[in-house]
């Protein structure tokens, strides 16, 4: 670690850290990425070149300083490369959400005044080619893959490729003004500018410095001791702020190296092939894999399940507390160890996290049964709280320490306060700029000392330090009684199973509380197959008795274990409806990160939250959807409102308890 | 249009010469006569169909341009030569790929090894070399999945590589059908009802496909379809049959405007 000791010092932008890598770590992989059924690797020393090569074509293409160039598309090589490349010549590097729809990108394109754009496909092309016309500073366009786009007017259109040529051809010309640019860049120019997903109103468009991204990479990577030699994959969309801080703050810092999947299709094989050693993803992705696993298991012959459940049950016991180095008896571990061979071990390298040194997940709450499944078998899983705003980590939780239900301590440099309202406020030098073109809601989250409201509103756990997150603080709420209303807390419980995908709880300022639930089409349909249930469409399976039944049993479960508790016993569901769409970003139901959107569901939907609340026991509805090309279609449906059974808001306690 | 310069689509793609050209050709099963007396060509680069109701000799006349059926009477003329009678491999070394109506693809080999059988023409080394995958054989093997790679990558089918066929939906099936077709690099591919049985998304990406392959390789497709949608969409020129005869032969919107046409699809008293 060298290089650590050494200091920020002359290091204060990405490409210096590049200029450091390549020197330092010239030979080791930078990038890989599977291409024709092979990893293509290069190392430092190559990324140089190429990322140079490529500045020099922007500048050929007449980049100016401060230009905004958005980059759209998939986790690959040559668009990391573009962001550094950007960078390299005073310009702003922008990544937006490749699944936005045309309308969604001209708002970003537009409100940053983008001049460039560098896109991964024709599709992405056709999007931007589609808005152009309105984005009156938009100039040129560079795509990567050439595919069916020969016959398009290439006036201002360009293959990266031939960017990168042109750019070495001009080498004479262009390095000395590349490398005076490159020399200007310091710890307050900015880095890169991330639109938040909103999950109310129009995105922002966050400005972080090299010092928040530098900052906060270096004191992340020394918090988890990431090397040169770790591998991560990186999968999750480049416009979120995750990604930004692991595939090019933490892997420029810690020079390591970041391995593309092929196609997000083929991401599970890669995750095997590749067998990262640091490792994030979203709760989603964990519980997508273990119902996976468990609908597996449930096929597979008698001695295998046996077996399964027996190491299992095994795991649960002990696994946690070996991970955390407790005592655990020598029968227990030797019992364990034989586990590790004949189960543990082999599931592990077949998801992937047979090197897992360490492991997030971050963005939502994870369920419990979830979390320990994976800390049992020995992945050393952890969570982290932060946001955009923080570049990431504004709490994480250290290794011995960790727990499903808290977000850990505050990271290193972040100072945590909790206001009188309790909400969470943060200040660190990670903390960003400004919104850009929008000092209002810059004032309005950020103060003059420099300390942000979170929007989340939690507590910090006395006997450990911890900070546990109970809601966002403006959806806490009160019920006509005055009772608080936390609809978060009440939905994650609801998500926590396998069967319910997405839940939406009303009632703030009303009587009682009543919900939206989405089924999960894997868990729910594989059920279905089980029990020789025929289904001809979402939209049946959703409104079947059987999975009513099943949905209403867990709702009085949840109720029960709501009742336990005093502050929030009024969060109890007494009506739910079963939807019969999945909620989906394309419809602005949910924001591209997967969070639900409460005010637009809330107004799209009035019917059914009237009908909730009125009584009636079926509603019809007309929804429109919106289909991934963008066009609407209509669907209708009559829904079926059940009653659940709720739990005396005053709880006996058992005297045994 | 029977200039041997070519033409220009309405697309504004240069068509070239004759690539191969079928004169005359009758084929009889003993007393059944199957296809009679038709002639036509197929020009460099263009998407040639071939349509008709059925029974009507369409899937007669495409085994007949792959060699595994000669012809009773008529020529058939490839490149600018007569062919002489041949076998359907030597057909297939002379650059011609086919798919078939009913997939036949190997059920219990991963698509790879199925992609990789549409290499075969392309490999010689010999039997000893090919055993210990030495020398020769195994310069040839990385070679030749380089380029079944870069196949699989232009269908998008990378996801399930490694996935026996026998487990794949139908219309993956078919596209790895295509692959395999392709991936002998074909100057001509004959595709035999391409789209049947396909859902309407499994069409659009099949015929997006094959319009990309003519595109992006130059290849000549002559194809046999049902669906009058998908056919007039994707061809440039269209060959009508009706009992084994004839009835039209040009654009899309000249065969649709045919009389004979409309009177085959929607049926006379004959």
């Amino acid at each position: 670690m060298a290089h650590m000791t050494m200091g920020a010092e002359g290091l204060r932008s990405v490409p210096a850290l590049l200029a450091r890598n390549a020197s330092q770590f010239g030979s080791s992989a930078a990038y890989r990425e599977k291409e024709y059924g092979i990893w293509q690797s290069r190392t430092w020393a190559e990324t140089a070149k190429e990322v140079e090569a490529l500045a020099l074509g922007l500048l050929n293409l007449g980049v100016n300083e401060g230009d905004f160039i958005a980059i759209i598309g998939r986790n690959r090589p040559y668009l990391y490369w573009s962001m550094v490349a950007a960078q390299s010549v005073g310009a702003i590097p922008v990544p937006l959400y490749q699944d936005a729809v045309a309308e969604e990108m001209e708002y970003v394109l537009d409100h940053c005044g983008a001049r460039f754009a560098i896109v991964n496909d024709q599709e992405q092309v056709d999007k931007v080619i589609e808005v152009q016309d309105r984005l009156h500073q938009f100039e040129h366009m560079i795509y990567l893959d050439p595919r069916g786009l020969r016959k398009y007017d290439h006036t201002r259109l360009h293959q990266f490729s031939h960017v990168q040529d042109q750019g070495r051809a001009a080498y004479d010309e262009f390095i000395n003004e590349l490398q005076a640019r490159t020399a200007k860049l310091d710890y307050d120019s900015t880095c890169v500018m991330l639109y938040t997903s909103g999950t109310t109103g129009k995105p922002k468009g966050v400005v972080l410095s090299n010092r928040n991204i530098i900052e906060t990479a270096k004191a992340s990577s020394e918090f988890d001791h990431l090397k040169v030699d770790d591998e991560v994959l990186a999968y999750l969309p480049m416009a979120w702020v995750g990604d930004f801080i692991f595939s090019i703050g933490q892997a420029y810092w810690s020079g390591f190296c970041v391995n593309c999947p092929e196609s997000p299709e083929t991401m599970m094989t890669d995750l095997r092939e590749i067998a990262p050693s640091y490792y994030f993803a979203p709760p989603r992705v964990f519980e997508t894999q273990l119902t996976q696993i468990m609908i597996r298991m449930e096929d597979s012959g008698a001695f295998k399940k046996k077996t399964f459940d027996y190491f299992m049950a095994h795991a649960r016991k002990v696994g946690p507390a070996i991970l955390d180095g407790h005592e655990v008896s020598a029968f227990d571990r030797l019992k364990y160890k034989l586990g590790e061979v004949m189960v543990y071990g082999p599931l592990k390298n077949a998801l992937g996290f047979s090197n897992v040194r360490v492991g997030y997940t971050a963005g939502e709450a994870i369920g419990p049964e979830i979390f320990d499944f994976y800390r049992s078998l020995g992945i050393n899983l952890k969570q982290l709280y932060g946001q955009t705003e923080a570049s990431v980590f504004i709490t994480q939780q250290p290794d011995g320490e960790v727990r499903s239900d808290t977000v850990g301590v505050p990271s290193p440099g972040v100072e945590i306060r909790i206001a009188e309202n309790g909400e969470v406020y943060y200040r660190s030098p990670g903390v960003f700029v400004e919104y850009y073109k929008n000092a209002e809601s810059t004032a309005d989250t950020k103060d003059a000392e420099g300390w942000v409201a979170t929007g989340d509103a939690g507590f910090i756990e006395e006997a450990t330090g911890h900070l546990r997150i109970i809601d966002r603080a403006k959806d806490v709420g009160a019920m006509a009684d005055g009772a608080m209303f936390a609809p978060k807390y009440v939905e994650n419980k609801l998500k926590f199973y396998p069967n319910i995908l997405e839940a939406v709880v009303f009632g703030s300022g009303r009587d009682r509380c009543c919900a939206f639930i989405n089924i999960d089409l894997t868990a729910v349909g594989n059920w279905a197959e089980r029990n020789n249930i025929a289904y001809a469409s979402y939209q049946e399976l959703a409104g079947h008795q059987q999975v009513l039944d099943t949905i209403q049993a867990h709702i009085e479960e949840v109720n029960a274990s709501i009742a336990q508790d005093e502050m929030l016993s009024g969060c109890q569901v007494h009506r739910f409806l079963v939807l019969h769409k999945e909620l989906d970003a394309d419809d602005g139901e949910l924001t591209r990160t997967r969070k639900v959107r409460r005010k637009i569901i809330g107004e799209k939907f009035e019917d059914l939250v009237n009908a909730l609340y009125d009584g009636s026991t079926s509603v019809y509805t007309e929804t429109e959807v919106t289909y991934e090309d963008g066009r609407k279609g209509k669907i209708k449906a009559t829904l079926e409102i059940r009653d659940a059974k709720v739990v005396p808001a005053s709880p006996q306690r058992m005297a045994a308890e | 249009m029977k200039d041997t310069e070519g033409y220009v689509t309405a697309d504004g793609r240069q068509i070239g010469g004759t690539l191969m050209e079928m004169r005359n050709i009758t084929l009889r099963f003993g007393g059944v006569v199957a296809i009679q007396d038709i002639s036509f060509d197929i020009r460099e680069g263009e998407v040639r169909a071939i349509i008709g109701p059925n029974g009507a000799g369409k899937s007669s006349m495409l085994n007949v341009i792959s060699g595994f059926y000669t012809p009773s009477e008529g020529e058939v003329w490839y490149q600018g030569t007569k062919r002489p009678p041949m076998k359907p491999f030597e057909v297939a070394r002379q650059g011609v790929a086919r798919t078939f109506q009913n997939i036949a693809l190997f059920e219990g080999m991963t698509v790879l090894d199925n992609v990789m059988t549409g290499r075969l023409t392309h490999m010689n080394a010999g039997v000893v070399s090919q055993a210990l995958w030495w020398g020769k054989a195994r310069d040839e093997e990385m070679e030749n999945r380089e380029k079944v790679e870069r196949v699989i990558d232009f269908l998008e089918i990378q996801n399930i590589r490694k996935t026996p066929v026998g487990r794949l939906p139908y219309g993956l099936k078919k596209r790895v059908e295509l692959a395999r077709a392709l991936a002998a690099e074909p100057s001509l591919l004959l595709l035999d009802e391409p789209m049947a049985g396909m859902n309407v998304e499994e069409k659009e990406d099949m015929s997006r496909f094959i319009l990309d392959v003519n595109d992006e390789f130059g290849t000549t497709i002559c194809l046999i379809e049902h669906d009058m949608g998908v056919v007039m969409d994707l061809s440039d020129r269209v060959v009508v049959m009706d009992y084994g005869k004839k009835i039209g032969d040009g654009t899309p919107d000249e065969v649709r405007n045919n009389q004979n046409v409309i009177d085959a699809y929607l049926g006379v008293p004959h």
